[in-house]
């Protein structure tokens, strides 16, 4: 599958895949983070059971402490 | 746009600060100075002295909590500036009722946990608010790595990169960099919103 993931066009194997399973494939390690799939929210609990689908549009935002 | 124009049109607005310290204590002051007409500021911490490497209070409010000290140094530069004042912790309970009515909320918390509530929160429960955080600031130089971005209703100000360490330490200038980075942006949307409709 194609999707686009934080503004870059990028495949996966399969049709679809978790967030968890995207996150792993990806090595994004960090611990915060906050997930859209097309614009909507997924929360951290959600993870293991929210799906990403062909063409779908994804952004992960890693946060960092400071302020 | 003259000054007094966009003064008119930011003295009807509510922006809301949730955290006073290095990002939201020089946002509120930057805001402050252009004439937002109401700010709501919310965080529970008291003024440190390892605060002033950064943070807009003077060393003789060491001590004071953070929302007073603050509130006290706004009105000196502007006493028409309507300040509600929150003392607490703000938590997912709470954030919603805090900022209900703002037209903008402005992210500047320290911790990344913090960040990531307040961006699920206002997501879930206020997602037509935009919120602007500040992301990455920690160190010197740098200049050009800062940047600004947006996903939908959500407005990212930093380098997305450096992380505060013992090595690393939040201090002045590049913390002030994304503070105002974040002013900007607020006014930005307060004030393109407001020439559509013109």
């Amino acid at each position: 599958m194609k999707i686009t993931l934080n503004n870059n066009a990028e495949e996966f194997a399969g049709e679809s895949m978790t967030i968890s399973g995207l996150l792993k494939e990806k090595n994004f390690t960090f611990k915060m983070l906050v997930i859209k799939i097309n614009g909507t929210l997924v929360k951290k609990t959600a993870y293991e059971t929210a799906m990403v689908h062909d063409g779908d549009e994804v952004h992960v935002l890693h946060l960092i402490s400071g302020g | 746009m003259t000054f007094d124009q966009l003064s008119a049109i930011l003295k009807t607005k509510k922006v809301g600060i949730a955290g006073c310290g290095g990002l939201g204590s020089n946002c509120a002051v930057a805001l402050a100075r252009v004439g937002i007409g109401t700010l709501v500021v919310a965080d529970f911490d008291v003024v440190a002295r390892s605060n002033l490497n950064r943070q807009y209070y003077f060393l003789d409010q060491v001590g004071l909590k953070k929302v007073l000290a603050l509130a006290a140094n706004i009105l000196r530069i502007d006493p028409q500036v309507n300040l509600i004042c929150h003392d607490t912790r703000l938590t997912s309970e709470n954030i919603p009722s805090i900022f209900a009515g703002c037209d903008i909320i402005v992210e500047a918390f320290d911790l990344a946990g913090q960040k990531e509530m307040i961006i699920e929160t206002i997501l879930s429960e206020m997602p037509l608010t935009p919120l602007v955080v500040g992301l990455g600031m920690a160190g010197w130089g740098m200049n050009d790595t800062v940047h600004c971005r947006r996903i939908d209703n959500l407005y990212i100000c930093g380098d997305e990169i450096s992380e505060i360490s013992p090595d690393l330490p939040p201090i002045a200038p590049r913390v002030g960099m994304v503070a105002s980075m974040q002013a900007n942006v607020v006014l930005e949307i307060l004030l393109n919103s407001e020439m559509t409709k013109i």
